[in-house]
């Protein structure tokens, strides 16, 4: 009897073994992926400020920005649409995790630089990281004639660097949250009242509203101490609030968004806002993002 | 007694040596598809595919990661990821099929073959034909074959925008090398 049970039980494990899945001799054959967040933002830029984001390698983003004048401007300007300045610029991924760009503000005229590198990428894998860490600089420079008000005494008064270090994570599908702690140096500054330099904390996010829409907000506070003795950064100048949605068609995407600063450089936004939300001191804005790829070894044919 | 035994557990051992000796096996195969619309074609391929079949079984197993396609555009394949197939909540895609004709594996030249089972796309299975050609030749068995996915059957949503960028019925062909494991 024991000899019969213990066939049967044998014959069974036989089966199992046999009977075994053809998916599960897949398994083992698949190589387990590490999956990195993807998407955490949808563009390079939360609103203004930039997102951990990068320029795949090979593909060029050619973005034009628009801020318009203020709502509280009234009926006569259209609350603020008779006005706007404007920001075009050209991206580049020079590798997956490395971009460069180059735009002009027609705000103060000013032409500025930046590059942009991935240290760290989110991942989900076993000993994964928490969150994707970017590396942001840039340079920028004032083009405007010098004049009596706001003399130029040589070129290197009208260039300002940032430094700015962006930790982003992604909270499952739906929610990424970003940290960016800034630096600026201006090299030139309107009063003596004004430090050169000038640190402030961004903290950003997103919330998919869609799959193709998502609902961004923003927002700079500038640190009440200076490398100078005895200097704040300037009261005359408010923390950057800004609120928008990002919404993608295909190959573009558009962000539009409502903002107390004009400016859509470091510099402008962080240290030059002029308005207040509260005095309705508030900007209409969008950015168009389209993207082309050079990339000609990843083309397929039918 | 312990002799019986000793012939059931030799029995087993064959059994599964001879059952391993009917799979091929192919680590690197190719999945690609095209889409082609008057405004935009859009292309990608997969070439990290892997796939068994069992010649006694007449079985055969696909299995991909849907972010292992490769887009010639990366904002498409971030799109595709994240909007099309939402590779981060389905991230494989599987199908499993039954072999429907007679093959005689052994004998070199190139055959007709179908395969109908099941495919898993997007957290959809559905009843699917697999439709090409293999050719076996000393040692290798290569599958090339074809099957056309209609995006809506799958739950996978085109924006009315979009439906003139991405085609609705899309033409998925594999190209697969196998080997004897």
């Amino acid at each position: 009897m024991k000899n019969v049970i213990g066939t049967i039980v044998l014959v069974l494990i036989h089966l199992l073994a046999s009977g075994q899945d053809l998916l599960d001799e897949l398994d083992k054959v698949a190589k387990p992926k590490k999956a990195f967040a993807a998407a955490t933002f949808k563009s390079t830029r939360i609103i203004n400020g930039h997102s951990v984001e990068t320029i795949a390698r090979n593909h060029l983003d050619f973005r034009i920005a628009h801020r318009f004048g203020m709502l509280n401007d009234g009926a006569y300007n259209f609350f603020g649409l008779d006005q706007a300045t404007m920001r075009m610029s050209f991206e580049y991924g020079v590798t997956d995790k490395l971009m460069l760009g180059f735009g002009r503000s027609t705000s103060q005229k000013a032409f500025d630089y930046f590059a942009k590198y991935k240290i760290v990428r989110q991942s989900s894998a076993n000993g994964g990281i928490p969150v994707s860490i970017t590396a942001f600089g840039a340079i920028d420079a004032i083009s405007l004639n010098t004049s009596p008000q706001f003399k130029f005494y040589n070129n290197m008064e009208r260039l300002t660097y940032v430094g700015q270090l962006l930790i982003a994570r992604k909270f499952g599908e739906r929610l990424s949250m970003q940290l960016s702690p800034t630096f600026i140096h201006r090299n030139k500054v309107e009063t003596s009242a004004d430090p050169n330099d000038i640190f402030a904390l961004g903290l950003g996010g997103r919330i998919k509203i869609s799959k193709r829409t998502s609902f961004n907000a923003e927002y700079f506070y500038r640190l009440p101490f200076s490398l100078e003795k005895g200097l704040q950064p300037n009261p005359a100048y408010h923390n950057s609030l800004s609120l928008g949605f990002d919404i993608e068609t295909g190959g573009h995407v558009f962000q539009l968004h409502f903002t107390n600063s004009p400016g859509m450089i470091e510099r402008q936004f962080i240290t030059q806002t002029e308005g207040q939300w509260g005095k309705g001191d508030v900007h209409y804005g969008f950015n168009i993002s389209r993207t082309f790829s050079f990339d000609k070894k990843k083309k397929y044919e039918k | 007694m312990k002799n019986k035994l000793w012939f059931l557990i030799f029995c087993l051992c064959s059994g599964a040596a001879f059952s391993q000796q009917n799979q091929w096996i192919c680590k690197k195969g190719e999945t690609g598809f095209f889409s082609e619309t008057v405004i935009e074609n859009i292309s990608a391929q997969n070439k990290n595919v892997v796939s068994i079949i069992d010649i006694a079984k007449r079985e055969i197993a696909v299995r991909m990661n849907l972010t292992d396609f490769k887009f010639q555009n990366h904002l498409m394949e971030e799109h595709f990821n994240e909007n099309y197939v939402e590779s981060e909540k389905y991230p494989v895609s599987i199908f499993k099929g039954k072999i429907q004709e007679e093959i005689d594996w052994g004998r070199n030249g190139t055959y007709d073959i179908s395969a109908r089972g099941a495919l898993s796309l997007h957290g959809v299975t559905k009843d699917m034909l697999l439709k090409g050609k293999v050719s076996i030749s000393n040692g290798q068995i290569v599958l090339l074959s074809n099957m056309d996915i209609v995006l809506k059957e799958f739950n996978i949503e085109v924006p009315s925008l979009l439906i003139t960028k991405v085609s609705e019925v899309i033409t998925v062909k594999n190209k697969m090398i196998y080997v004897q494991k």
